[in-house]
């Protein structure tokens, strides 16, 4: 119970010190917006083109933007030396993280849940056909996207080339969340049910939130302390 | 004692390759449907099993350093994963030439062929990640974590072919398939030029242990310099 407790914690700081700057949140909802509008005239898609491409322009978008939400993540425990305080404070490293993952996959479920009814105004695209199964894909690829991006945030906090190694990293190793994430999200989008050949990309969405959430809580703990 | 054992290494595996070579093009005949062009699966498929031997030795070096702190694993990790790119880049390369001969066409996003370059792009990023972090202890931990995470990559490059439905060739092998899928004798040949790419790249793995030694020499006397 303590453990949870911890987890929210840190989560509430992270929260409440976005919340009240919105450094992160603004800057990565105006990039979403900025890209979502680009698109449209570089491409000037029909309604049957962007329905064919919807998941995956949507989760360029989201890992793009998401990117500049989690880039901050443990950079901003820089000034000050508050990391230090952190990893010497009686949290244990699992706890911390899984905080900020938290705390990092509500901003960037914020991120998405404003930028899908531009999208819909913008593409002119009826996107919550299925609601339920495109909430569930949404939460299951944003927290896979979380949980590497926190994790990678935490491993290039200290590299001078921080800004430029954290897309580097994080980006190559979401693909497998962002294919199954692209291919059923324009499946839902359509308005389609999942086909039984598609469950694949279902069971590869848990099986990377799963292992890559025990990899990251086990191996966090030597990225923060050593 | 080691300049021996690379020396040996270097040996055996130049002569077996050129042996091989011998054999493959000069007394193998060519294959009914391909002609020619099959000779490049003697390459193809020892690379994807050498570079996923590397990077499997990568991977318990990384865990092994992480239990044991001793860089020896991590000098062992950087230079199998070197090594493991080199052969990648060699599968893909060739993987790419066969493509255009039989498909016509140099590419295609296949599963197989893009998570093989997945794999390519998140071990170079490994490298790149070392390259940026100047103290050795922290290089060799977060590096370590890295080759861990990266792994998944290579479980899902190996799977690739039978969770989804590929352009790629299925597996030919008879410890994939039970047998029935090659002539025998091909696969004989196969694994003989795998041996021999094994050793090439054992030898390229002791070379790169020495000079990463050499560097860790040449750091600690750098920081050593200036605490005088």
């Amino acid at each position: 119970m303590l453990y949870f407790r911890q987890v929210w914690t840190v989560a509430g700081k992270d929260l409440r010190s976005e919340l009240r700057t919105k450094e992160s949140l603004n800057a990565a909802i105006s990039f979403a917006i900025v890209i979502l509008v680009l698109f449209s005239f570089a491409m000037d898609p029909t309604a049957d083109q962007i329905r064919e491409i919807s998941g995956g322009l949507l989760w360029l978008v989201f890992a793009f933007a998401g990117a500049l939400i989690l880039n901050r993540s443990f950079a901003r425990e820089l000034g000050n030396d508050c990391l230090d305080a952190l990893v010497s404070s009686p949290l244990t490293g699992s706890a911390l993280f899984l905080g900020k993952a938290l705390g990092n996959f509500i901003l960037l479920t914020i991120v998405e849940l404003v930028s899908l009814p531009i999208f819909g105004v913008l593409y002119n695209i009826e996107w919550a056909r299925r609601p339920r199964a495109l909430a569930a894909i949404l939460l299951l690829t944003t927290w896979g996207v979380t949980v590497i991006g926190t994790m990678f945030s935490a491993l290039t906090v200290n590299l001078r080339l921080r800004e430029l190694m954290l897309p580097t990293l994080i980006y190559p190793m979401m693909i497998p969340a962002l294919m199954s994430a692209m291919r059923l999200t324009t499946l839902l989008i359509a308005g389609e049910p999942i086909p039984a050949d598609d469950e694949i990309w279902v069971r590869l969405l848990i099986g990377f939130d799963i292992i890559f959430t025990a990899l990251a809580v086990g191996l966090v703990e030597v990225v923060l302390v050593g | 004692m080691r300049t021996k054992i690379l020396a040996v290494l270097c040996l055996a595996s130049g002569l077996w390759l050129a042996r091989n070579l011998y054999v493959i093009f000069l007394t193998m005949g060519d294959e009914a449907a391909q002609g020619a062009i099959y000779r490049i699966i003697y390459f193809h498929v020892p690379s994807w099993i050498t570079c996923f031997t590397a990077f499997f030795v990568a991977g318990v070096s990384s865990v092994l350093y992480l239990v044991r702190k001793n860089s020896r694993f991590d000098t062992l990790a950087v230079a199998t994963v070197e090594a493991g790119v080199v052969f990648t880049i060699v599968g893909l390369v060739t993987g790419s030439i066969w493509g255009r001969i039989i498909w016509g066409i140099w590419w295609t996003w296949d599963p197989r062929l893009t998570w093989a370059l997945i794999t390519c792009v998140i071990y170079s990023g490994y490298l790149m990640l070392r390259h940026a972090i100047d103290d050795p202890t922290a290089r060799a931990k977060n590096s370590a974590v890295l080759c861990i995470f990266s792994f998944t990559s290579v479980i899902i490059t190996y799977k690739a072919i039978d969770w989804w439905r590929t352009q790629h060739p299925g597996p030919v092998l008879s410890f994939r398939t039970g047998g029935g899928n090659i002539d025998p004798a091909m696969e004989h040949m196969l694994f003989q030029n795998l041996g021999a790419l094994l050793l090439l790249c054992a030898a390229i793995v002791v070379v790169r242990m020495r000079q990463e030694d050499m560097q860790r020499e040449v750091e600690a006397l750098r920081r050593y310099a200036h605490a005088l």
